[in-house]
């Protein structure tokens, strides 16, 4: 349990001007070094005392870290890009508005202008008896506070959770998902490219991460391909308040449409399940179909199958059906 | 190394939370260890003790007029429940142990399924031995603890006869209890355990039991989980030995031959009928 709070505990810090030189320093410390992006998750974990790194890797430096330039007909972004050059870059905004409008959601203009992209993917989740320093599952424990019958789980999950209840916060997962991003992370032995939707680990495979990086691994890239470009998309995030909060549940959908019917599309949910949750029944249930209130209603009533709420959160069901049945009615014929 | 890793609770009490990773490791490098010991033992001091005690060992006093061609060591059940309890067991293994060593997959779901079997096969393994089986055969007498000492002393280099063994040598006995031991407790800190989940069978409730009280549980579930890691290795080990492969083929098609049952077991101690239906 935290005791001490906004205390900053003692660290080496390195501030590499290249990524092999983060991965140098990231491959010597293990599973003691801590990257840095934008701070905003690093500081409450430090700060809190709740993680205590020997080291601790600054980003900030490295330049190439936050290009975006076009390719191929898609984008690549770098991990380091803040959240506001990704809302005004104009080659996402025209080809990739999906992701625009999910980056354009995220907190406050304070935040997005020090938040990155790659941070927005990489961060850990916000249930607050873990990040309270309970001595829960995530945290290497053996219970989860939050699925007991008198725990506070009114934003937890409800689809997919696997003792652990916590959930995904970021608002540009599922829009990276749904446009098929991949996602390069390197480390000392070399480079590799994860498709976003396997980016995200859920608590039935890992029950202490969020995504697939490793000690000495580093997000460096975000590849975004020409499949989507210029396709239909809508972003809608639900949240408590209007600005600077996480989502309670957010849905992205990207889809390609022609002569009134759905050709192909991709509907991602957030904020319902431990990782970005692709809902492949929905899409099934829409694809070749031509758009009415009937299709919406009944690709609301497919997202909720299954869906098992805990004590405070039952809000969430009718929620996630309507985001999902509200984003297939807006596929513009 | 470390035993056992402990947390703190919401009322700031130190509980135990689960073993430490070190008892997998010893666990397992005990198991190789003793694997390499037994290879060498077996190369080396086995056929020395053979031919001091060549004659002493030979000849069975011409029984085998009376013994059946081949001798049933195994029932067509009995069998069943071990390959079935053998399947389970590896799979518990493999779910329990391999997302902690690296290899990540999602494995609950298979851990607990695996864990029920294991429980309905063992369930009827007790009723089955008891009403079926020759139920004693499997327990440690008076007399194996006789046949220990007089095998001691003969590997120690003394000239001492010694018994064939009854149906089930002491090894095996000492075997089967460890595993009834630690298997027992597998499954009841599991059965505990399955109200942590998500599962049809039971409803979740993390309140069942106190903090301390759960720890425990996890505690004598891994400490008993890393045991089966050294248990099962080694059974393969001697599964897989060229010189004890007639008991595995047994326990696959369930006989022996004449040859083996004489020159293994003592027929005063092992009684086998013409008709050969022994469990």
């Amino acid at each position: 349990m935290a005791v001490i709070r906004d205390n900053m505990p003692a660290f080496e810090l390195f501030q590499p001007t290249s990524t092999a030189e983060a991965l140098g320093v990231l491959d010597r410390y293990g599973a003691d070094a801590w990257v840095l992006a934008g701070g905003l998750d690093t500081w409450d974990w430090l700060k809190d005392r709740m993680r205590r790194p020997a080291a601790v890797v600054d980003l900030g430096a490295i330049g190439s870290l936050s290009e975006i330039r076009a390719a191929n007909g898609g984008v690549e972004i770098g991990a380091m890009a803040t959240l506001s050059a990704v809302v005004v870059d104009a080659t996402v905004r025209e080809s990739f508005g999906l992701l625009t409008e999910s980056a354009a959601l995220v907190a406050s203009p304070q935040i997005r202008n020090q938040g990155t992209l790659g941070g927005n993917l990489g961060q850990d989740t916000r249930c607050w008896y873990y990040r309270d320093g309970w001595n829960c599952y995530r945290a290497g424990g053996n219970i989860c506070y939050a699925d007991t019958p008198t725990a506070m789980n009114r934003e937890h999950c409800v689809l997919g959770a696997s003792r652990c209840v916590a959930v995904n916060p970021s608002d540009t997962a599922p829009a990276l998902v749904a446009l098929d991003a991949e996602l390069v992370v390197e480390n000392q032995r070399g480079s590799r490219t994860v498709a976003a939707a396997d980016f995200f680990v859920g608590p039935e495979v890992d029950i202490e991460r969020m995504t697939v990086l490793a000690p000495g691994d580093l997000l460096t890239m975000i590849r975004v391909p020409a499949t989507w470009a210029g396709a239909s998309f809508y972003f809608e995030k639900s949240r408590d308040r209007q600005v600077w909060d996480f989502a309670l549940a957010s849905v992205a959908r990207a889809a390609t449409v022609s002569g009134g019917v759905v050709d192909d599309i991709r509907v991602v949910v957030n904020g319902v399940a431990p990782t970005p949750v692709r809902l492949t029944a929905v899409e099934a249930a829409v694809r070749g179909q031509s758009v009415s209130e009937e299709l919406a209603e009944r690709a609301g009533q497919v997202a909720i199958e299954g869906v098992k709420p805990l004590a405070h959160n039952g809000y969430k069901v009718p929620l996630l059906r309507n985001l999902v049945k509200r984003s297939i009615r807006s596929i513009e014929a | 190394m470390e035993l056992f890793e402990f947390g703190t609770n919401p009322w700031g009490q130190e509980v135990l939370v689960r073993i430490s990773l070190d008892v997998l490791y010893l666990f397992f490098w005990g198991a190789i260890a003793f694997v390499a010991f037994h290879v060498v033992y077996a190369a080396v001091w086995v056929p020395k003790l053979a031919r001091a005690h060549a004659a002493a060992d030979s000849g069975d006093g011409g029984a085998d007029a009376l013994v059946p061609e081949k001798i049933t060591r195994h029932t067509g059940a009995a069998r069943a429940f071990h390959w079935i309890m053998a399947a389970s067991m590896l799979a518990l293994l493999v779910t329990g142990f391999f997302p902690l060593v690296g290899i990540q997959f999602p494995w609950l779901t298979i851990h607990w399924v695996s864990g029920v079997l294991l429980t309905i096969s063992v369930v009827y393994h007790m009723i089955h031995a008891t009403f079926w089986l020759d139920f004693w055969s499997i327990w440690i007498g008076p007399s194996d603890i006789k046949e220990a000492i007089q095998r001691v002393k003969r590997q120690l280099g003394q000239n001492i006869d010694v018994p064939k063994h009854a149906k089930y040598p002491l090894d095996h006995k000492l075997y089967h209890t460890a595993v009834m031991v630690a298997g027992l407790a597998v499954i009841a800190t599991g059965i505990v355990m399955l109200y942590r989940i998500d599962t049809p069978l039971v409803a979740k409730n993390a309140y069942l039991l106190a903090d301390e009280t759960w720890g425990l549980m996890y505690v004598v579930h891994g400490m008993t989980g890393a045991l089966f890691v050294l248990l099962t290795i080694t059974h393969i080990y001697f599964a897989m030995r060229p010189d004890k492969f007639w008991m595995t083929k047994a326990m696959v098609f369930g006989d022996i031959d004449r040859e083996k049952y004489l020159d293994h077991h003592d027929p005063s101690r092992w009684i086998v009928s013409r008709e050969s239906d022994e469990g």
